[in-house]
């Protein structure tokens, strides 16, 4: 019988470390690569141009890779759904192949498709290579819980067997006997298309920071490791102003997209390390980037609103203002605070920030200055940022906001002093807001403070050629730090109301969860959460934690007050 | 719940289900009605639903009806005033609070509002306030949960509103207006007419206010035993009026010192005396001291002894200042540091840990200290440390102690596993 095979890339845009690919080829005659270019997705998904130029660098590098092998990739374009039934029929295809994908939409796309294929006699083959492990094990090897903090899921992944080493790269020897059948008018009907193709005006694009592809990756990789290894050090860099420019050796897109293997980098780490410090056994924080990723997937595979507030069971309700002025200042860099503006300059040009840079925005739109919601700031890096994918992009923003996982508001940035600290020359601000150039580093950050000769001479008045601060900092964080604390001691107060064998005090993070509260506008009294909390969907509330971790400061004391005079209707 | 079928027999009689015996199955007896469940249990069951749940289940029979109107279950009402303009949540339904006020306003004793950032919502707060006239209030809080909007409605009708139930209440005790427009007239109405009740009052960010007005609730209520304003309504007249004999033990005092441009504010000097009356009179009494003030600001603070029980700096705090912490603040309990700068805080900290005896939470934001340093201070404080909130950016490795070695070394001196604060890193 002849074996026709699709292999179908969406993550995952790489012929290293491809073990379902590899698997797939094995006795196959033919072999096609596509991709599925979804045309709703183009024309009104919330992705940016710097998005789709690196995706399509990522699809030609791929096609180029694979002429090399005789072969081409196929984009097509169209809904899987619609797509695969049509393309097992025209290419009597018996084999399809696909990266698994943990994400609750990409589960649910691929159990269609899985039962579009097994209609159609068509055998599957999936393989897990876009995380490190096998994130339903971890899920079980934690009570059938993800981990809801960082310690928690370092000491579950101590437990977990070793990382699979990465497949074989697919090369000439792998494929064989294996042909792609390719027409002549293949470019024309399946040929990566170009941004203007797709839409896109690119009348003074610049040129990309951050070339997209597989090749670029591992060569980002070399590099990467060469740096690590010159240094001999692997604790984490101090930071520094160079330390906010894009990085030749930044890897965080490539894996995003899948064009370099977490499993080589993480291998690739290994060895590096063993090789410098005489084969010591490298400590879980040379992994750091991959680990938080890989926490930020298992949190997010079985809940399909782990990017909302409403409806998430692991995310504070917070009263978030809605303002849609305010947030187009921030999304556009128009707050002015220059820090926060140049930050957000360099990402709609470039498509990447520094995790700090990231830090101070979200912290600046969030808890710290804005009260705006997290949700909003997490669309706008999704249109973007290169690396955001939606469970890191959505965890990382209610982490960020203290809706989930972490309750230490009291950790705030400031859109002054903290880049003042950073950088203390102001040369990132320079480099992104040319008109800021004229500015001395005393004033640069906070140019509202500058003398009128100091603004005349740097050729900028601030309210006329660069806005005046959009809040008052100070105020702002006055304000915001007293609503994150009124909003974790209404948590807090379900404490000693016969909740107490929930309690499990336990100070290492052993606990499997973090609180999930509905402020349900009804004035629910507190034992009627215990209910909603208390259903299976709903694992045991560890309120404890919270109790314990929110606001250091004071939360003790106000809760003795209203011991005496109940001000939030708490105590029955 | 064990009552007696004769119980429930009885209670049948008071609560006829007049349509229901038409519609009750025959298998159904007289006592076996859900609609004649003693009043009690109904009370009970409703406590446990939520507000719309209960609306609802008032729905179904007179007898349901009548236990959802109980006084009992409208003691405590949270008003939520929110605009779909400006919020993200629901707002309490308009007839629910027209069914308030016109049947429930006289049950009514812990009362709060929460508003978004519309002035619309803080203005029907404002005018909900106005009709409660006939109540026994003893809980009020104006809450506003985004910007404070309360600040935008008139003055004057937000006076008007919030004395009419200062009026009215006769017997306020608890009672939280931040960040309101609030003046000193209408405290001067609060006091005279809940002097003998009032336990507790939270006003920071009301700019109407004067030392003066303050200075009338601290000398009339003498129950008062929680009370935060802002630095500038502080004097050394009211730490005496707080200290007076009459008045009961101050329980907390809340300060927050907040700046508006820097160096436009002088701020004025507390007397060593006044601190040390008021300890003397209430030596329990936690002060808390919360600081959003730029460096050069902090000068006029801490320079003397100063009984502050938890501090917290909002902005950046100089080394210097820490320094003066250490020296002068033998009482501080929580510590919380934002922010300082680029040079180790070993020193200051240590300090800290050898004179602030009482000290159990600190948390540090971006500053630095060396894990020696770190580890020394931690060793001197001991098991006493319940909060340890450090971001691991605090840290810095030195010869003797790397990240990984930190966190056994922590732990160990602690008596429990520690582990330093993180932010994921892309």
């Amino acid at each position: 019988m002849v074996i026709n095979t699709i292999h179908w890339f969406r993550k995952g845009l790489r012929l290293h470390d491809n073990p379902s690919l590899k698997d797939s080829i094995q006795g196959s005659d033919t072999l096609r690569c596509i991709y599925i270019l979804d045309p709703w997705f183009a024309g009104s998904s919330n992705v940016g141009i710097n998005r789709w130029r690196f995706l399509l660098h990522c699809l030609e590098d791929l096609d180029a890779s694979l002429r090399k092998l005789n072969s081409r990739l196929f984009v097509i374009r169209g809904q899987p759904t619609d797509v695969f039934p049509r393309l097992f029929k025209e290419w009597q295809i018996n084999r399809l192949s696909y990266e698994y994908d943990s994400e609750p939409f990409g589960k649910e796309r691929d159990a269609a498709i899985q039962k579009l294929a097994n209609e159609a006699g068509v055998e599957v083959t999936v393989r897990i290579s876009h995380t490190l492990y096998n994130l339903d094990k971890i899920i079980e090897l934690n009570g059938s819980q993800p981990p809801l903090t960082y310690k928690r899921f370092q000491a579950v992944i101590n437990r977990m067997n070793a990382v699979e080493m990465p497949a074989e790269t697919i090369t000439s020897e792998v494929l064989k006997n294996c042909v792609t059948p390719i027409s002549e008018e293949h470019d024309e009907k399946f040929g990566v298309p170009s941004l203007e193709e797709l839409g896109f005006e690119t009348e003074g694009l610049t040129t990309a920071v951050w070339p997209g592809g597989e090749t670029e990756a591992l060569m980002r990789l070399e590099r990467h490791l060469e740096r690590k290894a010159w240094v001999a050090n692997f604790e984490r860099p101090r930071m520094n102003a160079n330390s906010l420019l894009a990085s030749p050796t930044g890897l965080s897109p490539y894996l995003r997209f899948g064009c370099l293997s977490c499993r080589l980098f993480y291998f690739k780490l290994t060895d590096l390390y063993r090789k410098v410090k005489k084969n010591h056994t490298p400590p879980l924080s040379l992994y750091g980037q991959l680990l938080w990723r890989e926490f930020f997937y298992t949190t997010a595979t079985n809940n399909p609103c782990f990017d909302k507030m409403d409806g998430n069971p692991i995310c504070v309700q917070i009263p978030w203002d809605r303002n849609p002025e305010a947030l187009a200042k921030w999304a556009e860099g128009r707050t002015g605070f220059p820090w926060i503006d140049a930050i957000m300059t360099q990402l709609r040009q470039e498509g990447w920030i520094h995790h700090l840079a990231r830090h101070g925005v979200a912290c600046f739109l969030t808890r710290g200055d804005l009260w705006i919601s997290w949700e909003e700031g997490m669309k706008v890096f999704e249109e973007l940022l290169l690396d955001a994918d939606w469970s890191v992009n959505a965890g990382s923003w209610m982490w960020l906001s203290c809706s989930s996982f972490f309750q230490q508001f009291f950790h705030c940035y400031c859109p002054v002093g903290f880049g003042r600290r950073t950088d203390p020359n102001g040369d990132f601000i320079r480099s992104a807001r040319h008109f800021m150039k004229g500015f001395p580093a005393k004033y640069i950050y906070d140019p509202w403070n500058a003398p009128d000769e100091v603004q005349k001479a740097a050729k900028c008045i601030i309210g006329v050629h660069y806005p005046k601060p959009m809040v008052n900092h100070a105020e702002a964080s006055r304000i915001n730090i007293e609503r994150m604390k009124q909003i974790y001691q209404q948590l807090s107060c379900y404490r000693g109301l016969g909740m107490d064998h929930l309690w499990h005090f336990n100070h290492d993070d052993s606990l499997p969860s973090v609180p999930g509260n509905r402020m349900d506008t009804g004035n629910t009294s507190p034992k009627r959460n215990e209910a909603v909390i208390n259903t299976p969907a709903f694992p045991a509330v560890q309120l404890q934690l919270v109790y314990e971790k929110s606001c250091v400061f004071g939360a003790k004391l106000e809760l003795s007050s209203h011991h005496l005079n109940p001000i939030y209707m708490v105590t029955d | 719940m064990k009552r007696g079928r004769t119980g429930l027999k009885s209670q049948c009689q008071i609560f006829p289900s007049l349509g229901e015996r038409a519609k009750r199955p025959k298998w159904m007896t007289p006592a076996q009605d859900w609609g004649n469940l003693p009043h009690h249990v109904v009370l009970q069951i409703f406590q446990h639903l939520s507000l719309v749940d209960r609306a609802r289940a008032s729905s179904v029979c007179r007898c349901w009806n009548d236990v959802f109107h109980t006084p009992d279950l409208w003691r405590k009402f949270e008003f939520e005033l929110n605009q779909p303009a400006t919020s993200y949540l629901r707002s309490t339904h308009p007839d629910l609070i027209q069914q308030i006020i016109k049947k429930h306003a006289q049950h009514l004793q812990y009362v709060s509002f929460k508003v978004d950032s519309c002035t619309e919502s803080a203005e029907a707060a404002c005018d909900i306030l106005s009709q409660l006239v006939n109540c026994t209030i003893k809980t009020l809080g104006l809450i506003s949960t985004a910007r404070p909007s309360f600040m935008d409605v008139s003055q004057a009708h937000f006076v008007s509103a919030l004395t009419v139930v200062f009026v009215n209440s006769k017997s306020l005790s608890s009672i939280r207006i931040d960040d309101t427009p609030v003046d000193d007239p209408s405290l001067k109405v609060l006091v005279a007419n809940n002097s003998d009740t009032l336990k507790l009052l939270k006003m920071s960010s009301c700019p109407h206010v004067s030392p003066a007005g303050i200075l009338c609730v601290a000398d009339q209520c003498h129950g008062l035993r929680e009370l935060a304003l802002n630095y500038h309504l502080l004097s050394d007249e009211l730490l005496l009026a707080l200290s007076s004999e009459k008045h009961v033990h101050l329980e907390h005092l809340r300060i927050d010192v907040v700046s508006e441009n820097p160096g436009q504010t002088h701020f004025h000097t507390i007397k060593r005396s006044s601190w040390e009356a008021l300890i003397r009179h209430s030596p329990k009494v936690n002060i808390v001291m919360y600081f959003f003030l730029y460096e050069e600001e902090f000068e006029p603070f801490f320079c003397e002894e100063t009984p502050v029980t938890h501090l917290y700096f909002g902005r950046a705090v100089s080394k210097m200042m820490l320094g003066r912490i250490g020296l002068n603040c033998p009482r501080l309990v929580e510590l919380v540091v934002c922010a300082n700068g680029i040079e180790p805080l070993d020193e200051e900290l240590i300090r800290i840990a050898e004179r602030c005896k009482s000290l159990t939470a600190i948390g540090l934001g971006e500053c630095e200290v060396t894990c020696s340093g770190f580890v020394e201070f931690v060793k001197m404080c001991g098991g006493r440390l319940t909060q340890l909130s450090i971001m691991e950016e605090v840290l810095i490795p030195d010869s003797s102690y790397n990240i990984e070695q930190i966190h056994s070394e922590v732990s160990k001196h602690l008596g429990r596993m520690w582990f330093p604060d993180m932010m994921p890193t892309w």
